[in-house]
């Protein structure tokens, strides 16, 4: 038998990695390629022709105010929502991983909002705010409340509170798994030389957990960045487009206002912010990670 | 009192406090899944007069569900989301599974370092990115949105860098090369090789991917509703989105149908949640 013949390894190569190769290159490299392509066309969806255009897609990206608003609210709602994703679900892994009585319980309890899609979760909490909470807001008061989701103001917050109650119980998994994998041993040789639980818990635990934290930190910037579901459903932009995130933005720019030259340009940019926020975070973390 | 004593007390005092949270924060976060739950019994002028109450004025109807159900297409919707997700997961596994073999055995060769060097970079390209293309190559080039195979196809090619990144760990950590050259020895091809002996080994692995990629497929919204924009062939979340924009005004409805599309993961859940717990955290931990 042949084993080092180009044809030998060619051969198991297609057959092996073949399918998946095919798909890959379907679904992602044409794609990505085609659509750095679009970027220079000034295609409407519709024609055949797809006139080349240069750079003026990414200079009315650059020049679209809208885009940058939206872009600027994403950051703004991704520090918030990243913030408390990560403090809540690191306070629910602690309390869950104590000892306490239906711990397991409480874990699997607190993840269900994750296997819920994003759209029917908005709508559920649309329910909630413009409802629910209006009618507590009537009880109290006496007279009529508006909805949160109704206030410029109120639609972000609302937003981030669905985004946090919807990934905290994911990113509390990835703690837990963090907690577990420091071994009991070395939490008691810090008490004995002479540290209170919370000296233990900031100078052995935590430092230990950086993975943890790498990981967590870098899937909520990930996906709190391009959040498009809980997005359409709960607010879909109003009021006045005071919600309207970066994904929503390119998303309506293509095929709402049929300029995908321009939304493809915009996509590309919002890509290499996330693809550099991403990386930046990873990398900076990595450094400060330490082994027991 | 002695010392162990007075630990034990503080220990269990803690706990009670712990619990006491734990409790109140759970409650607030199946709140609105309860909200749901009780006015989908309502009709529409009890949640209006008030949303609150767990039996509506006029008492309790179930008229709800039919009307949600019919008018959902929920049978036809849910056929439509099980076959989409059950045979993308399905696909996934077997071609992620069979290229993670050949790049961690021949890892050497080019071809495989620049495919696994292409699949871990595509990992961090949104969505966003390949949509308009995706609709123009797709739909303008080919025209051929509208068929299930291709979402499948789709959905595959999306999870397939992920699922092979997670094969490729499996198979370079547990699975021992000697047993590969005794079954090569014993006169087994790599074909049979992989398939009688390094596939059943893999499935704590296949486990993790089919939990973690059959959860986002069948929630997933923005791919299908660009691909199927025919009722027809709509999955769950494309159901509920079309089912909002119709009959957002009348809330009884909505709330059965909102009930009606969490319902099959939410049964799922609560024979298999170890399972899915398991599955999505040494997923993510791992990737």
């Amino acid at each position: 038998m042949q084993r080092n013949t180009m044809a030998y390894k060619s051969r198991q190569f297609l057959t092996f990695a073949g399918p998946a190769l095919i798909l890959f290159c379907m679904t992602i490299i044409v794609p990505f390629i085609y659509g750095l392509y679009l970027t220079f066309t000034s295609w409407d969806g519709v024609s055949a022709e797809k006139p080349f255009v240069g750079v003026a897609n990414y200079v009315s990206a650059f020049k679209d105010a809208y885009f940058w608003a939206a872009v600027g609210r994403t950051i703004i709602y991704s520090i918030f929502a990243v913030i408390l994703v990560n403090l809540v679900a690191f306070l629910l892994a602690y309390m869950v991983t104590s000892g306490v009585r239906g711990q397991n319980f409480f874990r699997a309890g607190f993840f269900i909002p994750n296997l819920i899609g994003g759209i029917v979760l908005g709508y559920v909490w649309k329910f909630v705010f413009n409802r629910a909470f209006v009618a507590i807001g009537n009880k109290i008061t006496g007279g009529e409340t508006p909805s949160l989701l109704s206030t410029t103001g109120g639609a972000m917050f609302c937003l981030i509170l669905v985004s946090v109650w919807q990934y905290a119980g994911y990113m509390m998994l990835i703690y837990v798994a963090g907690f577990m994998s420091v071994s009991d041993s070395l939490k008691e040789a810090a008490m004995i030389d002479g540290c209170t639980p919370s000296q233990a818990m900031r100078n052995v635990t935590i430092p230990l957990m950086r993975t943890s934290f790498t990981t967590c930190i870098f899937l909520s910037i990930t996906r709190c960045f391009v959040v498009y579901d809980v997005n359409l459903s709960l607010t879909k932009g109003e009021p006045f487009f005071s919600s309207v995130m970066a994904a929503m933005h390119v998303y309506n720019k293509a095929f709402t206002y049929k300029d995908y030259g321009t939304g493809q340009a915009e996509a590309l940019i919002l890509f290499i912010i996330c693809a550099i926020i991403g990386i930046t975070q990873v990398y900076v973390s990595k450094k400060g990670e330490v082994e027991a | 009192m002695t010392k162990n004593e007075q630990a034990a007390k503080a220990r269990k005092r803690k706990h009670a406090i712990m619990i006491t949270l734990l409790i109140i924060v759970f409650i607030l976060f199946i709140l609105p899944f309860i909200l749901v739950l009780i006015n989908v019994f309502k009709d529409q002028a009890d949640i209006t007069a008030n949303p609150l109450a767990l039996i509506g004025e006029h008492g309790f109807t179930t008229k709800n569900f039919p009307e949600a159900m019919r008018k959902m297409d929920f049978l036809n919707v849910f056929k439509n989301s099980l076959i989409i997700t059950t045979c993308a997961t399905i696909l996934t596994i077997l071609v992620s599974a069979m290229a993670s073999f050949v790049i961690v055995r021949n890892g050497k060769w080019k071809a495989c370092a620049i495919l696994f060097a292409l699949m871990i970079a595509s990992m961090v390209i949104p969505f966003q990115v390949l949509m308009v293309p995706l609709v123009s190559v797709y739909g303008g080039v080919f025209g051929i949105l509208n068929h299930r195979w291709l979402l499948i196809l789709l959905h595959t090619g999306f999870s397939v860098s992920m699922a092979t990144f997670m094969f490729h760990g499996a198979i370079h950590s547990n699975i021992p090369l000697e047993l590969e050259e005794a079954a090569l020895i014993d006169g087994c091809s790599r074909w049979q090789t992989f398939w009688k002996i390094v596939f059943p080994l893999l499935k704590p692995t296949i486990a993790t991917v089919a939990i973690i990629d059959a959860m986002a497929f069948w929630n997933d919204y923005l791919l299908p509703s660009l691909v199927l924009t025919d009722k027809e062939l709509y999955t769950i979340p494309i159901a509920t989105q079309a089912f909002y924009g119709t009959y957002s005004t009348d809330i009884g409805l909505v709330m059965a149908a909102l009930l009606l599309a969490m319902l099959p993961i939410l049964i799922l859940y609560l024979f298999l949640q170890k399972y899915i717990v398991a599955g999505v955290t040494s997923g993510a931990v791992k990737g």
